[in-house]
């Protein structure tokens, strides 16, 4: 063991051997050395997190047709540390009658809940906080933290607007949790696994997004709407809720909560990297021509541009969609969404049961029409749909054709 | 005294005293947070235990909905967070000598479990609990019995509440 071969346990062995030589005793050198562990991974995310900043605004520049921040530094790159700055020495101030505890409490929360996600975030076969089995369980988990941040953030600031944006947040969390979940247990089914190694390893040879695309399209949709993100921002609709649940928030507790979102996002580029698209690995067999495509610092880097990737498209969609009104959001949910992924989830499942036993690039073939199938057969029914809407419509008001 | 030992009883104090906080607080909003920490010591009780799977759908289920629902419904139920009555009915010595009753008998119970002060042995190397847990749901030497009728019973649930909550047709 060397340390560009597996650095952590290099790094982690070599500390647990200094400890033990200074005279501490073995059990308390290991609890320590996992201090340091959970330390360095935390700043790690947070200073990720800086660089985000930087990049969120760039990108949004980009799409805006604008310039962005490019006077602090070369391109702008000093930008977030001023922001910092800014957070830092701001007023901090807390509404009269606001439940001062619950209010301080809930951004911690909040990043606390996004920082939870990657102690499971593969960021290579031997860097990764822990390898749990019910990893995809845990993200779901943590999810219901953020809800519960987001919920005491908007009560305790004792502000009707930041209520509001919290019951929306609730009204949205709870239900696209549905096809979340049901998403989520696609690439348990195809990998036989729910840790997200054993996920990962097992898209060696062909990523998830091939056998399931449609599984990777519900999957997106719904981490968008868990991260409240636009085009699913009620809780934060500028135009009706000022700010939604954090209006009362300033300094650097707003700055917790915008860095946990941002962070929450990449995170969930992160997962989707890792659930369909082959997460640090998935170069289609070509490692065993390329052996140094294992190395953990290529597969390091590998993860980190297809987060990336994967946070440019949340970023995309937020920034050139409107906002969908809340009624729409719950009928897109409940109406389409669910039922689409409970169809998908029982048709992967006999299907990845009936063609396993075939060889690989009919199961491959046979997974992928299934899902294009019922994508056909899904805009088929929308468009009966439509047509019934419209001829429902023109009876009630027939003059309107002329 | 290991480190298993020492987190499992900071999180019995933990359980223990934000249970008690549940029912003496005053603000019913507080009260209900505090059941998110005592549900969530539970959680961390099962993690010890090395059984993940029940960790992580204790914080699923206790936390992300229940606990939610509670607080939603408290938050929308009540004008004034303050509970202002008296906090025991005249009857309660009867409730803590049950509880007493109950406690003496668990412990009197515990220490008659042979092998009940030994720390657990590890789990065998290899040992995939989820998957375990999932066999033993459908299997028919195991629970696929009580597990089929729980799910009717959601259903029932399920139906119920939308013949409840639903306008109906009924003219």
């Amino acid at each position: 063991m060397n340390f560009w071969n597996d650095p952590i346990n290099f790094i982690a062995n070599w500390l647990t051997g200094l400890l033990t030589g200074w005279g501490l005793a073995a059990g308390l050198a290991t609890v320590l050395v996992y201090l340091v562990g959970i330390t360095v991974l935390i700043v790690f995310a947070m200073l990720l997190d800086i660089g985000l900043v930087w990049v969120e605004r760039k990108v949004v520049a980009r799409f805006q047709d604008r310039l962005g921040p490019n006077r602090v530094g070369p391109f702008g790159l000093i930008q977030p540390f001023a922001d910092i700055i800014k957070l830092v020495i701001k007023e901090d101030i807390t509404p009269a009658n606001a439940d001062k505890v619950i209010y301080n409490i809930a951004p911690v929360l909040a990043a606390t809940s996004v920082i939870a996600l990657w102690a499971i975030l593969p960021l290579s076969s031997r860097i990764f906080g822990v390898d749990l089995n019910v990893a995809l369980l845990y993200l779901v988990a943590t999810g219901a933290l953020g809800t519960l941040a987001i919920i005491m953030g908007g009560w305790a600031s004792n502000n009707k607007y930041a209520l509001l944006g919290a019951f929306r947040m609730v009204a949205n969390m709870v239900s696209y949790e549905i096809p979340m979940v049901v998403t989520l247990l696609i690439p348990t089914i195809l990998a036989d696994s729910m840790s997200v190694i054993g996920i990962t390893e097992a898209q060696r040879g062909l990523w998830f997004a091939v056998l399931s695309p449609l599984g990777a399209v519900i999957f997106l949709i719904s981490a968008i709407a868990e991260l409240g993100r636009s085009p699913f921002d009620l809780t934060e609709a500028e135009s009706e809720l000022t700010a939604g649940f954090n209006v009362e928030y300033s300094g650097m507790k707003f700055g917790w909560f915008y860095a946990s979102e941002l962070l929450h996002a990449f995170t969930f580029g992160g997962f989707a990297a890792v659930l369909f698209f082959g997460g640090y690995g998935g170069f289609f067999g070509l490692e065993k021509a390329l052996p140094w495509l294992t190395n953990p610092f290529i597969e390091a880097a590998v993860f980190i541009a297809k987060a990336m990737l994967g946070y440019w498209v949340i970023m995309w969609l937020k920034y050139s969609m409107p906002r969908v009104r809340i009624d729409h959001m719950l009928a897109f949910n409940w109406k389409f969404l669910v039922p689409l992924s409970l169809v998908l989830l029982a048709v992967t499942a006999t299907l990845h049961k009936i063609l396993i036993v075939l060889p690989g690039w009919q199961y491959a073939l046979g997974m992928f029409f299934s899902n294009v199938v019922i994508v056909a057969a899904t805009i088929e029914v929308l468009r009966d749909y439509g047509r019934k809407q419209r001829k429902a419509a023109e009876e009630l008001a027939p003059q309107a054709q002329l | 005294m290991t480190a298993e030992q020492i987190i499992f009883l900071l999180t019995g104090a933990l359980i223990l005293v934000s249970a008690l906080l549940v029912v003496t607080v005053r603000n019913l909003l507080h009260a209900a947070l505090w059941l998110v920490v005592a549900l969530f010591g539970v959680a961390v009780l099962y993690a010890i235990l090395q059984a993940s799977f029940l960790a992580v759908v204790q914080v699923v289920v206790y936390i992300g909905a229940i606990a939610i629902l509670f607080i939603f419904a408290v938050m929308l139920t009540r004008r004034e967070m303050r509970d202002t009555g008296p906090q025991t009915r005249p009857n309660w010595w009867i409730a803590a000598l049950l509880g007493a009753l109950v406690l003496t008998g668990l412990i009197v119970i515990m220490l008659a479990v042979p092998g009940a002060d030994r720390t657990p042995a590890a789990l065998p190397e290899g040992l995939d609990t989820v998957w375990a847990l999932g066999n033993a749901l459908v299997s028919p030497e195991a629970y696929v019995l009580p597990f089929e009728v729980a799910s009717v019973l959601l259903l029932a649930a399920l139906v119920g509440a939308v013949y409840v909550a639903g306008v109906g047709k009924k003219s």
